[in-house]
């Protein structure tokens, strides 16, 4: 098992230290969660400088999930760096639930990682483990503890060690240059992958977090590339007469559905990747764009005004049966499945404007998530528990989370420029 | 935003020499992004594009001295989700029209835009759908549908920043692009 996370931990390193660095983006905590679950991330007790503190991100992610208010440290009294220097009845006097405490060694170039999850009212060791990680693989160590401390008090997977793809903009006019870039999933270590005087739009991962698609204007006309992330190489998938618009993968990373205006007004086609095939599977007068899979990739979420303004419909691609799913308000668009079918994401306009809002599938109720009014984009994580978005802050777009309840929420603002079109990627490990 | 024949042709020739420049791939461990993936060609890519607006270029500027000048007016405006033509710009898209007719070598590529408000994808569309309606009120005037070409910018290229209405109503517009 541990040899298994090292190699992990070495296959990423070696995917992204060969990138160039961008400017990181950097978490800003907006809205913390009053239900959240009090933990003590205790600073990990280590024999020199390291050029990261494990501690505090693992506590920035816990914190950041919503699931979880990390205690400060200057309210710690004491620093225990295993479950064995733990005094049960101190912590609890604090009101911490949870207890996390570890030391690092080096060995060579290799830095140990001994960590211990702790139980206060139960009064028990939950998880031990030892990761090991070079200097460049600290933060990446970092985010697998979270993951692994998250689940085991939850029950539910950590979405720590995934990335996020976003756009970037700078400049007005003529004069716009625009950028893809892939980050860890709490905006650092962007690395830049496209970049362009021409509009760079909807990136989209493949299922196997190897790839991604997206619509680049380079040729000043809309077309679909896929690129390779870690060699860097590219094809063109579609560039067809008008829009080749909104690409997204099925679940299996065979199909592409997406938005083409060949036939006249935009339709939704699926493109079978690798004959090239594209079969239109929507067809009306209206706009119909925005496709998202649903989680088994037997039907299809889409934005279609055929009703006069936009909406969300469900498309059974077995059947061609449509249905359509939201009737609250006249504008709700771009929705995305969460990753149990059970919910969508979607943006829906109310009195507060343009607002992340979540629908349950079964009850039909609609609930807005997000408090700014200019959302976009909503991407959500592959556990289901959070949703990344785009929005605006100062006059400048910045990316926004917000949990899946609607409870806590975040900002990751760039230093200069534009951010949006946020796309969570899979589980990468 | 709107360059002239000659400095669109200049801005060509600068694309050409700096085609890695104007629309590069990182990521690559060793940047290889040319790749020798066909469709992704930089070289394809940029020829095709050169060919394409170098010629349409050229002749609007030899056409210029023979058959009368591109209209000055080359942007026109919208309402708030809307794609009909106001009436103040129906002047503007009857002298477009004359010049497309007098003209039948020149082309035109009508860019759709949208303000930034709501998602962007469902924007670009509404983007190509109000260029689609300058499109068709060209071609009931008699323009020839080979001489016009539809692209959808949606809100990515924004002509004015800003979360007020006098930048959202600058950024809803078609431009003829020659």
């Amino acid at each position: 098992m541990n040899v298994l996370k090292t190699t992990w931990l070495a296959a990423m390193l070696m995917l992204f230290t060969s990138l160039a660095q961008a400017a990181d983006l950097t978490i800003e905590i907006t809205r913390g969660n009053e239900r959240a679950t009090p933990i003590a991330i205790v600073p990990f007790v280590d024999g020199e400088d390291l050029p990261q503190d494990i501690a505090q991100i693992v506590s920035d992610d816990l914190e950041r999930s919503g699931y979880f208010e990390p205690l400060e440290r200057r309210a710690m009294f004491e620093r225990p760096a295993s479950s064995d220097e733990v005094r049960y009845g101190d912590w609890r006097a604090l009101d911490v639930r949870y207890l996390v405490a570890g030391r690092i060694s080096r060995e060579g170039d290799q830095y140990r990682i001994r960590y211990d999850l702790v139980d206060i009212s139960g009064e028990r060791r939950m998880l031990a483990e030892t990761v090991t990680a070079g200097r460049q693989g600290l933060r990446d160590a970092a985010h697998y503890i979270s993951d692994q401390i998250f689940e085991a008090i939850t029950d539910i997977r950590g979405a720590f060690s995934t990335r996020i793809a976003y756009v970037t903009s700078s400049g007005i006019g003529g004069d716009t240059q625009y950028a893809l870039h892939v980050s860890d999933a709490d905006g650092r270590n962007s690395q830049q992958i496209l970049s362009s005087d021409e509009p760079i739009m909807s990136p989209a991962w493949a299922p196997d977090g190897g790839k991604l698609a997206y619509v680049s204007f380079e040729t000043e006309r809309p077309a679909i590339y896929i690129q390779d992330l870690s060699s860097g190489r590219r094809v063109r998938a579609t560039s067809f007469e008008g829009l080749n618009s909104a690409p997204t993968w099925s679940p299996d990373g065979r199909r592409l559905a997406m938005a083409l205006s060949k036939d006249g007004q935009p339709e939704i086609y699926v493109m079978d990747i690798g004959s090239r095939d594209v079969r239109r599977v929507t067809n009306n007068s209206s706009i119909d764009t925005e496709p998202a899979w649903s989680p088994d990739g037997r039907s299809l979420l889409f934005t279609s005004d055929r009703s006069g303004g936009p909406q969300i419909y469900r498309l059974a691609l077995g059947s061609g049966e449509e249905e359509r799913l939201t009737f609250t308000g006249d504008y709700n668009a771009r929705a995305r499945f969460a990753p149990d079918g059970e919910a969508i994401f979607l943006i829906h306009r109310g009195s507060n404007g343009y607002q992340v809002a979540r629908q349950d599938l079964e009850s039909g109720r609609l609930v807005a998530l997000s408090d700014t009014g200019q959302a976009e984009s909503p991407s959500v994580a592959p556990n289901g528990t959070m949703v990344i978005f785009a929005t605006q802050q100062g006059g400048n777009g910045v990316l926004g989370g917000v949990s899946a309840d609607g409870r806590a929420s975040f900002r990751l603002p760039a230093a200069q420029g534009d951010v949006r079109e946020p796309a969570w990627s899979p589980f990468l490990n | 935003m709107q360059l002239k024949p000659y400095a669109r042709t200049l801005a060509i020739a600068l694309s050409l020499a700096f085609v890695a420049g104007c629309s590069s791939t990182g990521g690559g461990q060793d940047g290889d992004l040319t790749g020798g993936a066909g469709g992704t060609d930089r070289g394809g890519v940029s020829t095709g594009g050169v060919d394409g607006r170098g010629v349409s270029g050229d002749r609007a500027g030899q056409m210029a001295d023979a058959d009368g000048r591109i209209p000055e007016t080359r942007t026109i405006y919208f309402e708030y989700d809307s794609d009909a033509i106001r009436n103040e710009f129906e002047p503007v898209l009857t002298a477009h029209a004359r010049f497309l007719r007098n003209n039948p070598n020149a082309s035109v590529v009508l860019q759709g835009h949208t303000d930034e408000r709501g998602t962007r994808e469902y924007n670009l569309a509404l983007g190509e759908r109000r260029a689609g309606a300058v499109e068709r009120y060209l071609n009931v005037q008699g323009v020839s549908p080979s001489q016009v070409e539809v692209v959808s910018y949606g809100e990515e290229r924004p002509a004015a920043r800003g979360q007020n209405e006098q930048a959202y109503a600058q950024n809803r517009r078609v431009v003829f692009a020659y």
